[in-house]
């Protein structure tokens, strides 16, 4: 004899149709969501651009270039330095096998120049200075900082995002030059130095292979990755105010990490798409 | 009759789930000084930030200078911020920079003026607010109270038409809270700029405050002259500013200014039962404008604290001394007719002395003027009447100079 069904059991799990409703609902939202954020990171970056060539900005600039871009040169060198150092050794590994060894110095400039220049820098940047970006500008959002030049007519966005973005827009690219530059050298001291390459071919094999449209592709995706991380960075410290999944110190906290993901993947999402409009 | 410079009208906003102004109707007056009081977590900074623009309301409208906020501009709300300085509740100083650039900020950045003229009224500013010598420093090497001074030479630097005070006093000292209240006063009579102000600070806010309004919960349910909020027949009301009032002036050691009423009332009704005649007795010290500009405000307290303190002893045992206004106290002489009082103030005369008011001001003072009137209270006269008639020119008996 069977059981009566009560309601309890009738009640288990909601209809299928209401289920897939839901489903549909939780994409439409996220669409949304995704969508308006993305409105609104255009309009940020697009008034922060504007107001660079406001009044008062060339101090600001200045300043900002010291803070993202000089005071980054040393973990940009370093990094490059030993990028260029395992690039070496291993390109010397590989090529030896094929007696191919002398055309180390284009395989290390070449993929420097074109691609791990520009991504590393940018990964740089974005861990120290980027980072200091979010927070500091979610501090001062959490402490009304950015309320009070509200009041004193002061655009927040002109006076704490331009200057930012102005920096980072001048430092990305001659930090990636820089790294560019040590890397090569990097490789030099691990395939030459080290490994016993000829030099001379080396760097023969460096400026006869690197081509103008490399260098330019290079600084291009230099400037690409500027806008990224400088438009995530400050986004995410100036609405920090805005997040719903916490409050305070910890709203910062939670930015900050968020935009240095962000900043990263976007990096490599970028990169792809970059390289595949210059090929 | 002219419109108010800014008026809320059924002003409503909800913040996340919190319903915060529930309809919130008031009428701000041009150059005056308007206080808006009220319990903890009502809204009252909510209310400011639609003053300025920095919120906008759900529901409702605000209309500046006549004009409601809801129709003007982009370019008109940019103007009408202009009129404005706004002191945050908790200061909102810039932390990375040093206090000179914190104040010279709203110049630099919102002005043309040439780089000396900032620093001449930058320096200026932090000179009246006794703040010298810490240019270099960073707001977070100063105390919570200098920086509350720090965020209001920040908020006086530009010379705004209005200036909004969120707690000014918050966290001072009985000294530097009376002096920021007594340069309020003064700039706001000097420079004719409308004041709105939020605090706790009663009674001592009534001594400046010429509109006083009381928000609970998201409405303003009381609205006028403070001397009336005593009179309103609503016990919350009573409740709170009772609850808030402290037993006796900080700054002066008297008794404040309900207090003293209540001595005037306990002695007409001594005298309606046939008791001796009293008076009473006005102690003004005078120039404390002067005082204030030369020495700065904290000092020019300081001094008024040191007079009530040289007062105090030579009061006769049954007197009572009371807080009367920003530089005034008054004393109410039981058992004294128009002789007695004449003597008691002779007396003081004599007795006050120029170290003990001047102690601790290291600065030469010229002189001092303390003025003294007094009227004899007639049967069933009215304290108003008394004083009135205590501070009018023909009843200052006498002037005395302290050297």
């Amino acid at each position: 004899m069977g059981q009566p069904i009560t309601q309890d059991q009738g009640v288990a799990g909601p209809p299928p149709q209401a289920a897939l409703a839901m489903v549909f609902e939780t994409i439409g939202q996220w669409v949304m969501r995704t969508i308006n954020n993305l409105g609104a990171v255009t309009i940020f970056l697009l008034k922060a651009l504007v107001l660079i060539f406001g009044r008062k900005q060339f101090a600001a600039i200045i300043q900002q270039i010291h803070i993202i871009g000089v005071k980054t040169v040393n973990i940009v060198a370093l990094v490059g330095f030993f990028t260029g150092m395992v690039m070496g050794l291993q390109l010397y590994y590989t090529l030896v096998k094929y007696g191919s060894a002398g055309v180390l110095g284009s395989a290390v400039a070449l993929s420097l120049i074109r691609e791990l220049g520009p991504v590393l820098t940018a990964i740089m940047i974005t861990a120290r200075a980027g980072s200091s970006m979010t927070a500091e500008i979610g501090i001062q959002r959490n402490s009304e900082q950015i309320d009070a030049l509200y009041t004193m007519r002061i655009d927040p966005v002109g006076y704490l995002i331009s200057p930012k973005i102005a920096a980072s827009l001048i430092s990305f690219p001659i930090l990636t030059a820089l790294f560019d530059l040590i890397g090569i050298f990097g490789g030099y001291v691990s395939g030459c130095v080290i490994m016993g390459v000829n030099s001379g071919s080396y760097f023969y094999r460096v400026t006869s292979s690197v081509l103008l449209e490399d260098v330019t592709g290079g600084f291009i995706k230099a400037i690409v990755f500027a806008l990224i991380v400088s438009t995530i960075c400050c986004y995410q410290g100036y609405f920090t105010h805005m997040r719903t999944d916490s409050y305070g110190a910890r709203s910062v906290s939670l930015s900050t990490t968020s935009a240095v993901v962000l900043s990263c993947v976007s990096i490599l999402v970028a990169d792809y798409a970059v390289t595949a409009l210059l090929m | 009759m002219t419109h108010p410079l800014i008026e809320f009208r059924d002003v409503h906003k909800t913040l996340g789930s919190t319903y915060v102004l529930r309809g919130t109707n008031l009428k701000i007056p041009k150059g005056e000084i308007t206080t808006i009081i009220g319990k903890s977590g009502t809204g009252k900074s909510v209310f400011f930030k639609h003053v300025i623009g920095l919120l906008s309301p759900d529901r409702g409208d605000i209309i500046c200078d006549g004009k409601p906020m809801s129709e003007m501009t982009r370019h008109e709300i940019y103007d009408w911020r202009g009129k404005f300085s706004y002191m945050f509740q908790n200061m909102a100083l810039f932390d990375s920079m040093t206090i000179f650039e914190n104040v010279a900020l709203p110049l630099a950045q919102g002005t043309n003026l040439p780089k000396d003229e900032i620093t001449k009224r930058a320096h200026e500013r932090l000179r009246q607010l006794d703040l010298e010598g810490i240019d270099h420093k960073y707001p977070s090497e100063l105390s919570g109270g200098m920086q509350k001074r720090v965020a209001m030479a920040r908020a006086l630097v530009t010379d705004p038409e209005i200036i909004l005070f969120d707690e000014p006093t918050t966290g001072l000292d009985p000294i530097r809270k009376n002096a920021v209240h007594s340069m309020i006063s003064e700039y706001q009579s000097k420079f004719g700029f409308t004041v709105m102000l939020i605090s706790h600070e009663i009674p001592d806010v009534f001594l400046i405050t010429q509109q006083l309004a009381m928000l609970d919960e998201g409405h303003i349910i009381f609205q006028g002259p403070p001397e009336e909020i005593q009179n309103v027949d609503n016990t919350m009301i009573h409740e709170f500013i009772t609850g808030l009032q402290s037993p006796q002036d900080e700054l002066t050691g008297m008794d404040t200014v309900t207090q003293g009423k209540q001595h005037y009332n306990q002695a007409m009704a001594q005298l309606k039962e046939g008791q001796a005649a009293f008076s009473i007795v006005v102690l003004t010290l005078e120039g404390m404008d002067k005082i204030n500009d030369a020495l700065g405000h904290v000092k020019g307290q300081t001094i008024l604290k040191n007079f009530s303190s040289d007062v105090k002893p030579h009061l006769r045992e049954g007197d009572s001394c009371s807080r009367h206004d920003l530089n005034q106290l008054m004393v109410v002489l039981h058992n004294a007719g128009e002789d007695d009082t004449r003597r008691f103030c002779f007396d003081l005369a004599q007795r006050l002395k120029a170290e003990h008011i001047l102690n601790g001001i290291s600065e030469e003072v010229d002189t001092l003027n303390v003025s003294a009137g007094f009227a004899e209270a007639p049967m069933d006269a009215s304290i108003d009447e008394v004083l009135a008639s205590a501070e009018s020119r023909e009843a200052t008996f006498l002037e005395f100079s302290i050297k």
